[in-house]
Formats: C-alpha cells, sequence, structure tokens
C-alpha cells in the first residue's frame, strides 16, 4: 500500500476546474516530483495533501487513514505532513532558533530544552547553528529556504512536500538547498515535490509525473519521462524546458 | 547660440591646469536682485524688531518691570534681531562675486558663487519670516495695553494656583493611564471578535461590529455624560457604588476602545496570508496562529497610529468635567471664575501640551524608523 494514495479528486477554483479525476500514489521512502506547465495544479496539489486547500470531490489517504472530507483532524494531518513553501514563510519577528522550535513547543508540547537541542542539532547539520540567534531578515534567500526545511522537519513528519523551493532563489543559492533535498532523499524520508529543476527531479526523483489538464498525463522513472515520453504533451513540454536551456 | 560661439563655454578646470578644456553649459543667471530683495528685506526685518522691542520696553515699564536686567536682556535681543543682515550682506557680495567671475570668462567660478549666494538669500528669507511670526506674537500679547498677557498669562494667578492645578492633573494622568491599558486588552478583544472565523463566529462578528458603530459615532463627551449620569441612577448592584473617575475611564475605554480595535484589525489583517498557511502547515491552530504568529507582527505594525490613539485620549480626560470630576481643566475654571482670569487655564493647556510633545516626537521617530526599515527592504 502505498503512503500517499489520491483517488479521483476534483477540485476548482470557480468555473476554473483544476483537478478532474487527478490519481497518483507515493510510496514509503520514495521521492516524486510534479512537473507540468505553470498554473497546472502542482502547487494546489501539495496544498490539498497538507490541508490547506479543500477538494471538491475524490478522496486523500495517508497510511490508509482517509486526510479530506469532513471530520478530519487537520492539525494533526499537519502534524504528519510537512511542506515548504516557495517564498519560504519564516516568521520574520521571530530568531531562526525560534522559528524552528515553535511547532514543536506548541502543537507537540515538547519542553523547551529539549525542542531548543533538536532544533540546534538541525541547524548544525545545515550548517547554520551560528544564525540561530539571528532573524530571518539577517539571511540570504538559500539560508532562509534550509531554515524552513528545517522548521518543517523539527515536526518528525512522514512526508514532505516542497513547493517550488528554489524558484525564489538567486541561481547561486539553488544548490545549498537542493543539497539538503538530496541528503533527506538519501535518507529515506517520503518526498512529493513540485519543482521547475528538471536535473534534480532526474536525480533524485524515483518517479516523475506530468500534470496538465488537471489529470496526471503521463508518469514513470526520469529515464523514460525525460528520455522517452510517450505522450505529445509531455514532449512539448520538455522541448520548450531544453529550448529555455533548463534540462 | 552654438556652442562654438560662446566664449564663456569652453573653459578650463580649475585655472587651466594641465591644459586640459571641460564642455560646461551656459553661464548662470546673474542672481544679484534676488539677493539686493533678501538684503533689503533683512533690513526691513531689523527695523521692526527694533521698533517691536522698543514697544516691549514700555509694556514693561507700565508692568513696573523695566530695570537694567530687562535693558540688557532687550539690547541682547535687539543685537540678535540685526544678525538677520549676515547672511543678506554675504549674498549679495556673493552676488557680485559672481557677476565679476562671469565677465572674466569664469563660469564655473560664476556658478559656485551664484549657488552660495542663491542660498544664502533664500536663508535670509527663511530666517525673516521666522522672525516676522516671532514679533507678531509679541505684538499681539503686548497690544492693548497688555491686554492678551493679562487674559492669558497673569503670572501671579499661575504661580498662586499652579499647584493645585497640577495636583488635580494627577486625576486626568490616573485617568488615561488606566483607560490605556484597559483600551489595549479591551481593543484587541473586539478586533478578535470582528475577525472570528466561520458560522460559529458570524454572531460575535454582528455584534463586534454593531459595537464598533455605535461607540465610534458617539461623540466622547455624550458617552461621558450618560454613563456618569445614568449608572448610579439606574441602582444597578456593584455599578452604581463606582466613583466618577472610573465612570470616566469606563466611558473612554468605551469609545476608544472602538477605534482601537479598528487599529488591531487593520494590523491584522496587513499581514499576508502566507504567514497563516506556515504556521497552520505547522499543525498549530488558529488561536495559536493568531497568538504567536499574527498578532505579535500585526501589533508591531500599529504601535505609532496606537500612539496617536493614546494622545487622543489623553486630551479626553479633559472632557470628564461634564460629570463633575475636580479634573484640572475643572480645577481651573474654578479658579478662572474665581479671579475673572483664564491663566490657570493655560496652565492645564501647557501641562497637557507638554504631556504630549514627548509621545509625539516619540511617534515621529517609530514612523521615520518604520520607513528607512522598509526602503532598506528588511522586516
Amino acid at each position: 500500500m502505498a503512503l500517499i494514495e489520491i483517488r479521483g479528486i476534483h477540485k476548482h477554483f470557480g468555473n476554473h476546474p483544476v483537478f478532474t479525476a487527478l490519481d497518483l500514489e507515493v510510496e514509503e521512502h520514495q521521492v516524486v516530483c510534479l512537473i507540468g506547465p505553470s498554473g497546472c495544479g502542482k502547487s494546489t496539489l501539495l496544498r490539498c495533501i497538507n490541508g490547506l486547500e479543500e477538494i471538491d470531490g475524490g478522496e486523500i489517504r495517508i497510511d490508509g487513514d482517509r486526510i479530506t472530507g469532513p471530520g478530519v483532524d487537520v492539525n494533526a494531518l499537519r502534524r504528519e505532513v510537512g511542506i515548504v513553501f516557495q517564498s519560504y514563510n519564516l516568521f520574520p519577528h521571530m530568531t531562526v532558533l525560534e522559528n524552528v522550535m515553535l511547532a514543536p513547543t506548541r502543537v507537540l508540547r515538547q519542553p523547551h530544552d529539549a525542542a531548543a537541542a533538536t532544533a540546534m542539532g538541525l541547524l548544525r547539520r545545515i550548517g547554520l547553528e551560528a544564525k540561530a540567534r539571528e532573524y530571518p531578515d539577517r539571511l540570504s534567500g538559500g539560508q532562509q529556504q534550509r531554515v524552513a526545511i528545517v522548521r518543517a522537519l523539527a515536526m518528525e513528519p512522514r512526508v514532505l512536500l516542497l513547493d517550488e523551493i528554489t524558484s525564489a532563489l538567486d541561481p547561486e543559492l539553488v544548490a545549498e538547498v537542493l543539497n539538503i533535498v538530496r541528503d533527506l532523499a538519501a535518507e529515506g524520508m517520503t518526498m512529493l515535490l513540485a519543482t521547475h529543476e528538471m536535473g534534480f527531479a532526474r536525480e533524485v526523483a524515483a518517479k516523475i509525473c506530468f500534470l496538465c489538464d488537471g489529470v496526471v498525463h503521463e508518469e514513470g522513472p526520469p529515464a523514460e519521462i525525460f528520455g522517452a515520453p510517450r505522450r505529445e504533451r509531455t514532449r512539448m513540454f520538455l522541448r520548450r524546458i531544453i529550448e529555455a536551456g533548463r534540462l | 547660440m552654438r556652442a562654438e560661439d560662446s566664449p564663456a563655454r569652453d573653459v578650463a578646470d580649475g585655472g587651466n591646469q594641465g591644459g586640459q578644456r571641460f564642455r560646461v553649459g551656459a553661464p548662470p543667471p546673474s542672481v544679484t536682485r534676488l539677493c539686493g530683495a533678501a538684503l533689503a528685506v533683512a533690513g526691513l526685518v531689523v527695523v521692526a524688531s527694533w521698533a517691536t522691542l522698543r514697544d516691549l520696553r514700555a509694556a514693561l515699564q507700565t508692568l513696573g518691570q523695566a530695570g537694567a536686567i530687562a535693558d540688557t536682556l532687550l539690547l541682547l535681543l535687539g543685537m540678535a534681531a540685526i544678525a538677520l543682515i549676515v547672511p543678506g550682506a554675504r549674498s549679495l557680495l556673493l552676488a557680485r562675486r559672481a557677476d565679476t567671475a562671469l565677465a572674466q570668462g569664469d563660469v564655473i567660478g560664476a556658478r559656485v558663487a551664484a549657488s552660495a549666494a542663491r542660498n544664502l538669500a533664500w536663508i535670509t528669507f527663511g530666517y525673516a519670516a521666522a522672525q516676522i511670526l516671532g514679533l507678531l506674537a509679541i505684538e499681539f500679547l503686548i497690544a492693548n495695553d497688555l491686554a492678551v498677557s493679562r487674559t492669558f498669562f497673569l503670572l501671579p494667578l499661575i504661580e498662586s494656583s499652579f499647584f493645585l492645578i497640577l495636583r488635580a492633573f494627577w486625576i486626568n494622568v490616573a485617568i488615561f493611564m488606566i483607560a490605556e491599558v484597559l483600551v489595549l486588552i479591551w481593543g484587541l478583544v473586539v478586533a478578535l471578535a470582528r475577525l472570528a472565523p466561520g458560522a460559529a463566529g458570524r454572531p460575535i462578528r454582528l455584534i463586534a461590529t454593531f459595537y464598533v458603530d455605535v461607540f465610534r459615532g458617539l461623540p466622547a463627551i455624550i458617552n461621558i455624560y450618560l454613563i456618569g449620569f445614568g449608572i448610579p441612577l439606574t441602582g444597578l448592584p456593584i455599578l452604581k457604588g463606582m466613583s466618577q473617575e472610573a465612570f470616566a475611564v469606563l466611558a473612554l475605554t468605551l469609545t476608544n476602545g472602538a477605534y482601537v480595535a479598528e487599529v488591531y484589525r487593520a494590523g491584522i489583517e496587513s499581514i499576508h496570508w502566507s504567514q497563516t498557511a506556515a504556521a497552520r502547515s505547522l499543525g498549530l491552530s488558529y488561536m495559536q496562529t493568531l497568538r504567536y504568529v499574527i498578532v505579535p507582527q500585526g501589533v508591531r505594525q500599529i504601535i505609532p497610529p496606537l500612539l496617536n490613539n493614546f494622545i487622543g485620549l489623553q486630551k479626553d480626560t479633559a472632557l470628564v468635567n461634564v460629570i463633575g470630576t475636580i479634573d484640572a481643566f475643572n480645577q481651573s475654571i474654578i479658579v478662572a471664575s474665581n479671579n475673572f482670569n483664564l491663566s490657570a487655564v493655560t496652565t492645564v493647556a501647557a501641562l497637557f501640551v507638554l504631556i504630549t510633545i514627548p509621545q509625539a516626537r516619540l511617534v515621529d521617530s517609530m514612523v521615520a524608523r518604520d520607513r528607512r526599515r522598509m526602503r532598506t527592504g528588511a522586516g
């Protein structure tokens, strides 16, 4: 049984359909990349899995538990499913350490000292131990995004959703963020990424899903999707990416 | 005129050093007339100053305050008034130098001198305007045989009533200090009620909106009157036993709480929804998100408007005289009617201004700091 099972979900914003019977599965310890044209719903799909958006039909299950529809404790769900946003969304009025500690102390009710020790350990791993007492606006974009990843990891989620986490970064800062994701993948973290970094997707993903017209238009291992896409829309999309020099 | 036609256009920089020649623009227009006008205005203002000081000396004589010390002070003031001539004269000198330099073909020298002359001329005009306002103020005070001074600034009465007024002013201070703390809490409660989410929050939202509409529209003085006189008449337990000052605090809290609730709401709503998304995605509940993420950031944004509201609240404490509280204003009215003179009221006015000025400067510096922060893109 897959860890994340998405079965025939429907969603629309007003008259605009976003998903029409979309299916997707993510196995435990698997890294899955969502690619597709902008506006195809990559971010919305991640937000639905985290309960930040509601779906209009179908269902999503995590480890067999239904997490959509009535009667779901979204706060409990979000403890299991972390998300990192394109624009970092760190809390500007808290130090780096306080950002990381907020949810463990307030949601998991961990003692302050234990949460601080865990947070410092995580910050040490990403080499930002020295920045623990700084405020986010003193950090570069890459550093802020690394802190945002650590903030999600501090909750020890079973799944990590990454929503175009390098799109707002200057090119020279992308690598430091991707290295963390690479490490997490090596450790077996289950991850679902929406990304425009095709080279990175090819490297870390076990499965690539091409989203288009509200469904997963084509999916398969990276070698197959990037090497020999079967569907015309996928080929067109990848041709444009190559023209832009991004693959 | 083409550039090559003008002898003044090709001029050596710094007196022909190294023979390198720069092309510069047209010669500067003459500023002699502007600077002449500045000097003339300065002269007129000095004459007017001396005339006013003479009037002032006469007024002091009628008060029996004239003497060597007063004369020395007046003389010093007179000397200070003459100082206006200095920038006026220097500007005219510089203007002449600019003309001379231009005649010798030194366009750069002419520009430097003309620009300095223009600057000094405007400085002269600025100080002259300020000096004229000062003269008008003095004339106003001594006009009609010192009528204005006697009415508002009768020193013996100000001295004799000062401590009486100051003690009564303590009532105002106590009222606004307590009211400010209550307003801070009550305003936040109302703001959160106005933002109560979902269908369950709807009745709360409606009540909060109704409250804000009513108390924002209701003049503070009517509110104080109704509460101060009305509640004791109702004979309600606990409430009827409260002091007048307590009613004043209650009324001012209700009125200002409505304003401050709106200030809070604006601050809270100014926080981008992505902050809510980030907090909720970590598993924080709605209330936790408000408490740890949204409200702390929103409050930071609203400190300047909040302080402005407090200054208003402090001034509103003078309204409690309608229910007979002996605050500084009421005390001064009593003194004024006993003496047929308003000088004691001036004391109250001065006290109110005195306590608000530091706060006003604080608000200014905070707004300036915020603006600097936003310009540098931080925060």
